[in-house]
């Protein structure tokens, strides 16, 4: 008993002076860069530190004189995570949110106005920075933008006889679907899925028809829902949509049967690989026009740090990951169209292929804009859920949003 | 330690001699001993301590708190007592969830125990391959769970999934296992039984194997026939083992998440949606968390599992008296 109790004293010892030895090394090395170590936290965990975007987060860290932490999560994971981290005091340094997440953190009190740490953002555009505001002021800065787009298939479009310039409002498209189908070839393809994703994709043709978020089964609202329904209904577009991820849906949009896929900006790069022809148009709105479509892209935040004097090298590392030459270059990567004018113009003399989608991300509207800030959630739920009663067959496009309407008030 | 004083019986005379001098020692030995097993209950204790009983008070402070997301960081939400788990109550969601977490529990666990059952029964027959192919039989268990819910989700695609097309070749109309309200709950369903049919084979051929031979010879002699066998011997006697089987499965089928979370998100609208896949929803499916109303149906979900736990121990205790 005793000798075996001194082992594991022993033991014990050890195990903490080993212990105690790594934390001096842990120390060490983390004072090793003269300003200490900073946070930062985005969704692209396809990106790894030897990509360029995980050089470009690192080189910012290193040109302000810090060494720069980045942690990838997954895109829904990384909101929750950092309300967690908040309760825990643990929040990082800086963070790349999705935008609609903003109005959450900022409702949870743990972002940062960008006027009080006096970052500049007077360049940037006001629609693009207006998705990440919350009552008139900024908590964020735009990295870039994207939104969405009908891609056609030049080839399955030429052989069903149709223009795609001929596309202007809902009943041309439609007639387009018709043809295309006529032809043998599938017509759209979207994403309905029971997410976000699906009130991301269906909120181009409910603002298309004039729709208002906060009267989601007005006349307007219904009309749209009842162009999707119709479309599935007729076998216009597949049954499948209701499972579509935006990713399922561009596979299937590659397969090459499909006449017109609606996605977004980064998909070009895969476009590309698709192997054939493809060209894009914006979503019309209902009576012709482009319809107002949804503002996607992330935002450099700033959450509350109980050390004010961490701002300095925050406000510097995100003014070097928002500064106009690694906006071009981050935007590239991911392929979003840069928030300022100036590098929009710079992308488009480098792509030509974004020129339609600048003039979209100009049109686009913040999910949370016009004040709706954190109720947008609590309204996209009920959306989407309406969507999926709809076109699944189990409710008329009325009924399922008038559900919809009634949920939404109960918040 | 008796075996000590036993074998030491020369020692025992010493010992009662010194008796009023060991009493206090020997108080003093107990309290020691007793230590020493707190000492040794104690890893566990602080174990069971920090990753069952927090985390489970802190759903039920979650459940019975006003949390929005800004007193969620800042840590001071109001009490307000059963508010959440009224709003649940009240959800026009909470019915229809409710009904397919009991239709999704009942049925699964109903077909993964009879062909269960039925396989345990045919493999212990000690063919040749029997091993090998009771191997194969546990693929839907060794499958990382994304992995068989993902192709089970290809396979049910409206689409171009191998199901409708099947369907198809012998004639049948194309059925919208995922996208149709009527049909969503049946396609998790027969996912989810695929992959609890190794876990009933398992054990209750690991059951079988307790079944003394003798006895099947013996009603062999009487003549008893295959059906006889099985209702008069093998059945009585795998009633313990069955009764585990049943209680493991209902609390790992009423918990089920991950199965529809990926097949079918709970859609299409609330159409396979159960309690399980609700209480995420609500907690972390949407931009803006709901934690109260979606730690307070996870609580329901353990009230159910609970009643159920209780139910087997009342159960069993009858069958041992």
């Amino acid at each position: 008993m005793i000798p075996t109790r001194r082992t594991l004293l022993a033991a014990l010892a050890a195990v903490g002076t080993l212990a105690s030895l790594t934390a001096c090394a842990g120390g060490s090395a983390a004072s090793g860069a003269a300003g200490g170590t900073y946070a930062f936290w985005d969704p692209y965990p396809q990106f790894d530190a030897a990509s360029a975007w995980g050089k470009r987060v690192s080189r910012c860290g290193t040109e302000t004189g810090v060494t720069l932490k980045r942690t990838a999560y997954d895109t829904t994971d990384l909101g929750n995570k950092a309300l967690l981290a908040a309760q825990q005091g643990n929040a990082p340094d800086v963070m790349l949110v999705d935008n609609p997440v903003v109005s959450t953190l900022v409702e949870a009190g743990i972002l940062n106005k960008t006027s009080d740490l006096g970052l500049d953002t007077k360049s940037i555009q006001q629609n693009i920075i207006g998705a990440g505001a919350v009552d008139g002021a900024a908590y964020g800065v735009p990295i870039g933008a994207n939104t969405l787009g009908l891609y056609y298939n030049k080839k399955v479009l030429s052989a069903a006889g149709v223009d795609p310039a001929s596309v202007k409002d809902w009943s041309s498209l439609t007639a387009a679907l018709q043809k295309v189908k006529s032809a043998g070839k599938k017509g759209i393809t979207f994403s309905a899925i029971g997410t976000e994703e699906g009130s991301f994709q269906f909120l181009p043709w409910f603002w298309g028809a004039g729709g208002d978020l906060t009267e989601l089964n007005s006349a307007k609202g219904v009309a749209a829902l009842s162009l999707w329904k119709q479309w599935v209904d007729d076998g216009l577009a597949p049954k499948d949509v209701l499972q579509n991820t935006q990713t399922t849906s561009w596979q299937e949009f590659a397969t090459g049967d499909y006449a017109f896929g609606e996605n977004g900006t980064w998909q070009l790069g895969n476009a590309d690989k698709a192997g054939f022809d493809y060209g894009v148009i914006s979503i019309p709105a209902q009576n012709g026009g482009s319809a107002p479509v949804p503002t996607g892209g992330e935002f450099v935040t700033v959450p509350v740090q109980k050390d004010t004097a961490r701002y300095d090298v925050t406000k510097k590392i995100v003014a070097c990951l928002t500064s106009d030459a690694n906006l071009l270059a981050s935007d590239t990567t991911l392929t979003y169209v840069a928030p300022v004018a100036a590098v929009q113009a710079e992308q488009v003399k480098q792509n030509p292929k974004l020129k339609p989608w600048v003039a979209a991300v100009a049109a686009a509207r913040g999910r949370t804009s016009g004040g709706l800030g954190t109720k947008y959630p609590t309204i996209s739920q009920p959306l989407w859920t309406a969507v999926q009663a709809a076109l699944s067959g189990g409710k008329s496009a009325q009924s399922a949003l008038d559900t919809a309407q009634a949920g939404a008030q109960k918040g | 330690m008796t075996l000590a004083r036993v074998d030491r019986p020369r020692r025992a005379a010493a010992a009662k001699a010194a008796a009023l001098d060991a009493l206090p020692l020997r108080r003093r030995r107990r309290r020691r001993s007793r230590l020493t097993a707190l000492a040794f209950v104690a890893p566990l204790i602080a174990y069971l301590a920090a990753f069952y009983l927090y985390p489970l008070y802190r759903n039920l402070d979650l459940s019975l708190r006003d949390y929005t997301v800004r007193s969620f960081v800042s840590g001071d939400a109001p009490f307000t007592g059963w508010d959440n788990f009224r709003t649940v109550l009240d959800d026009p969601t909470f019915g229809p969830a409710l009904r397919h977490t009991l239709v999704f529990t009942f049925v699964s666990i109903a077909f993964q125990y009879v062909v269960g059952l039925a396989l345990a029964v045919f493999f212990n027959r000690h063919f040749r391959l029997a091993p090998t192919l009771r191997a194969l039989f546990l693929i839907p268990w060794l499958l990382p769970l994304i992995v068989s819910a993902s192709t089970w989700s290809w396979m049910f695609n409206s689409e171009s999934g191998v199901v409708d097309y099947a369907l198809h070749v012998v004639g049948v109309d194309p059925v919208g296992w995922l996208t149709s309200p009527d049909w969503a709950l049946t396609s998790v369903i027969v996912a989810n039984i695929w992959i609890g049919i190794p876990f009933n084979l398992v054990i209750l051929y690991s059951g079988l194997q307790n079944v003394p031979a003798e006895l099947y010879e013996a009603a062999a002699l009487d003549g008893a026939g295959a059906w006889q066998q099985f209702r008069r011997i093998t059945f009585p006697l795998l009633r313990p083992v069955s009764a585990i089987t049943l209680l493991l499965g209902l609390v790992y089928t009423l918990k089920v998440f991950d199965l529809i979370w990926i097949m079918s998100k709970g859609g299409p609208g609330d159409a396979s949606s159960t309690l399980a896949t609700w209480s995420y929803r609500l907690g972390f499916g949407t931009l803006l968390p709901r934690f109260g109303p979606g730690a307070a149906v996870g609580n329901i979900l353990i009230l159910i599992a609970l009643v159920f736990g209780l139910l087997y121990i009342r159960v069993q205790r009858r069958q041992e008296a």
